[in-house]
């Protein structure tokens, strides 16, 4: 006698946990982050963020029917359009996040095989694609609506930019960026850095949100502390040793603070270098891509000619994973690990 | 409390559908199926043809050479026909059909006992050989071959599996709650075997009254037997796991568990080796659990080895509509089968019947690089690298990354999130490896 029973190789219980169910996770927790961009940008954010994701999904649908496949349900394309939506201006023109997405998917994900082939970030790629083509409108800030009257005044300036270009023929001594914004007529305290009463990027400037966001994502086991931890703990340590000799001109004065709630950090530590295809397998490697995203984003901010540089930092050392993930060897089991130098 | 250190993952354990449920006798009736090969190394030598009258613990299969064993009938009957079945994992084997007599009646059939504690280490080995007894945790591997200790090899510890650490499985469980007693007669007997001078007895922390029960008898029966109760974690019953858990050292890769001076047996073989050495009675029936959200009425079941499948789940109530996957073992190394009339072999812990939701598996998609499956591998393999290798025909760029270190215990491919079928690659993998160079 024989039954219709399923015939497969064990195990024959799964985890819970799927692609679509890690991908919707990332949404999730980054939508308040999102509705807080759209709240203070106004409603030209909330139709950047759709234009996006409108972009990123059309570009993965033409993908899907060229390679006769259909990967829309993985949500990964929601995902980068959004990641991709966070990253513009606010009030960047329709047709350069349209332009993002799609070359973020075309060209850095599809080009190379699709989901979990691509070895860059696609929204990262996509952003760096736009910033240097329309690198105008991509520096162009709104003055958010919590905190209007004093950021509109200085031109809507982003607090990184604002330091980065006043820094430039700066030749006093102030205790930091804080105090030297302050001296320049641009008053912005820690709490505004922290809930996001700055300009900036939609999606990056609530520290606040994106925390919470990450603990939701630590609690669900969707990434681990590892990139992030590293990324942020390098980063504080090379900013408080280094950062402070352009305002103070002595070591171990940076304004770790400031550093850690401006810019794009906490989107990047959190969400972008935590993207698994880009990055190292082994807790090893990833300890090591986050401290490299870390001290990278400390030398472009500081040294390089842009304010900011985390995007930039993500993508370089999403370069170099395949060399971490060769040399960050896991230890097997009753194997005892070859010794350097010995021929094997 | 202890467990070993790297990776190892937490399935959903499903044992409260029968851990409270009494072992009972298992009904015996029509036709039963003995398999010559049911343990690791050559199948045993038939003894028996077509015609000929058998009886309940009668030898019908000869061990053929040393790393084989005896293969006892179950019931009094007559040989109906020798052919060739397939075993749940997929495995041919030349089996003899029994046909039960109409009179027959289990327990008729007296053994000689024997006061085991005369015994000398051989005579107790030998004892054990003759028994046909085998690993019954799931590698049926010869256990006199294991208990024969080579000279220049010491053994410091005796340890005993109670772990059971396969989700649904409960046989161990009842049997420590239940036949505790002989257990500890049964460790006394193995310890005399190969000279151990400690034993540890290994139980999972979701086991908390057998774990009770075994330290009480402990406490009554002198110093050196040891229970050591363990953090719940997937893959503890493996030797591997289990030594470095229980006496933190690993086996050294490709070795087996006396390089560390361990020796490992499941409290199943256990109670086997106390019913062989001390009652006479040699292995021919086991404690199965048959259990799943497509049974009835799960349960443990004391049963003959050679019963049909089909005869077993239909004392437990039959099928439930929606089972879907028939598994003999536990749900996370266990084989999948269809054909009910698969007997009950040695190795058989437990036949699992999983429902559709049970079963339920995700969509899959591309690998994403996640790296859980590097985090939970116990052995601390790359299993997504070793995949894509296989994946593309590089066998020998698998080897170098240890691919034969892998048990197929399942973790990796239990976390993925994108369900690629990594066991069944690696299992595809070993197959089509180069055979290393022969040493010597």
């Amino acid at each position: 006698m024989n039954n219709n029973f399923i015939i497969e190789s064990s195990p024959h219980l799964h985890h819970p946990d799927s692609t679509s169910r890690i991908m919707l996770d990332v949404i999730i927790a980054l939508i308040p982050a999102g509705i807080w961009g759209v709240v203070v940008f106004g409603v030209h954010a909330l139709i950047v963020i759709a234009v996006s994701i409108i972009g990123a999904v059309l570009g993965e649908y033409m993908m899907c029917k060229v390679f006769k496949k259909f990967t829309l349900t993985d949500y990964s394309a929601v995902l980068t359009g959004l990641l991709v939506g966070y990253n513009m201006p606010p009030a960047v023109p329709l047709f350069v996040p349209f332009l993002a997405s799609l070359f973020a998917m075309l060209i850095v994900k599809w080009a190379f095989g699709g989901l979990g082939c691509n070895w860059m970030n696609p929204a990262l790629g996509g952003r760096l694609f736009v910033f240097f083509s329309w690198t105008g409108y991509m520096t162009k800030w709104t003055a958010p609506a919590t905190n209007f009257a004093t950021i509109d005044a200085v031109g809507g300036a982003s607090p990184l930019g604002f330091v980065k270009t006043g820094m430039m023929d700066f030749n006093g001594s102030v205790s930091g960026p804080i105090e030297y914004m302050k001296q320049a007529g641009y008053d912005v305290s820690y709490m505004d850095l922290f809930l996001g009463n700055i300009s900036g990027c939609i999606g990056e400037v609530s520290a606040l949100l994106l925390i919470l966001g990450g603990i939701y994502l630590l609690y669900r086991k969707v990434i681990t502390w590892e990139i992030p931890g590293a990324y942020l703990i390098t980063f504080a340590l090379f900013t408080w040793v280094f950062g402070g000799l352009k305002f103070t001109h002595s070591l171990f004065t940076g304004d770790v603070l400031f550093n850690l709630l401006s810019g794009g950090l906490m989107l990047g530590a959190i969400y972008m270098a935590t993207d698994m295809v880009t990055t190292p397998l082994s807790s090893k490697g990833q300890i090591i891509f986050g401290v490299g995203c870390g001290f990278l984003t400390f030398l472009i901010r500081f040294y390089g000619s842009f304010p900011e540089g985390v995007s930039l930092a993500i993508v370089l050392m999403n370069m170099v994973v395949p060399l971490i993930d060769r040399f960050s060897k896991t230890k097997v089991f009753g194997v005892e690990p070859v010794k350097k130098g010995a021929k094997k | 409390m202890k467990t070993f250190s790297k990776g190892g993952v937490h399935p959903a354990g499903h044992k409260e559908l029968s851990n409270a449920i009494a072992i009972r006798n298992a009904e015996v009736k029509g036709t039963l199926i003995f398999p010559m090969s049911m343990h690791i190394g050559a199948p045993a030598e038939c003894l028996v043809k077509v015609g000929d009258e058998v009886n309940e613990g009668m030898l019908i299969g000869k061990a053929a050479g040393f790393i084989s064993a005896n293969i006892y009938c179950s019931v009094k009957g007559v040989v109906k026909e020798i052919k060739d079945i397939f075993l749940a994992s997929g495995m041919k084997t030349k089996a003899v059909v029994v046909e039960t007599a109409e009179d027959f009646k289990p327990g008729e059939v007296q053994f000689e006992a024997s006061d085991w504690e005369k015994l000398t280490p051989k005579e107790i080995v030998d004892k054990i050989a003759a028994a046909g007894i085998v690993g019954l945790g799931g590698a049926t591997f010869p256990v006199n071959v294991k208990y024969s200790i080579p000279p220049d090899s010491k053994v410091d510890a005796l340890v005993i599996n109670g772990v059971e650490c396969e989700p649904y499985l409960t046989a161990d469980h009842r049997l420590m709650l239940e036949k505790t007693e002989q257990l500890f007669k049964g460790m006394r007997i193995i310890a005399k075997a190969i000279n151990a001078p400690k034993i540890f007895v290994g139980i999972e922390a979701n086991k908390p009254d057998a774990i009770q029960r075994m330290t009480e008898f402990a406490a009554k029966n002198g110093g050196d037997i040891e229970i050591v109760p363990l953090q719940l974690k997937y893959p503890q019953g493996d030797e591997k796991q289990l030594l470095k858990a229980v006496i933190d050292k690993e086996i050294p890769s490709g070795k087996l568990p006396i390089a560390i001076g361990a020796v490992v047996s499941n409290v199943g073989t256990v109670n086997a080796v106390y019913e062989a050495v001390a009652l006479g009675k040699p292995l021919y029936e086991r404690v199965v659990t048959v259990t799943g959200g497509g049974i009835k009425n799960p349960g443990n079941y004391l049963v003959k080895v050679g019963t049909k499948v089909g005869d077993l789940v239909e004392q437990c109530g039959g099928f439930t509509d929606d089972a879907v996957k028939l598994i003999m073992g536990g749900p996370m190394m266990g084989f999948t089968f269809s054909d009910l009339d698969t007997p009950v072999i040695k190795g058989t812990s437990g036949i699992l019947v999983l429902s559709a939701s049970e079963a339920k598996k995700g969509q899959r998609t591309a690998c994403l690089q996640c790296g859980r499956c590097l985090k939970a591998c116990p052995i601390g393999l790359q299993p997504t690298k070793l995949f894509k290798k296989i994946n593309s025909g590089k066998y020998a760029e698998a080897l170098k990354l240890n691919l034969m270190d892998c048990k197929e215990c399942g973790c990796c491919a239990f976390v993925c999130p994108a369900n690629i079928p990594l066991v069944q690659g690696f299992r595809l993998g070993k197959r089509m490896a180069p055979k290393p160079p022969k040493k010597g």
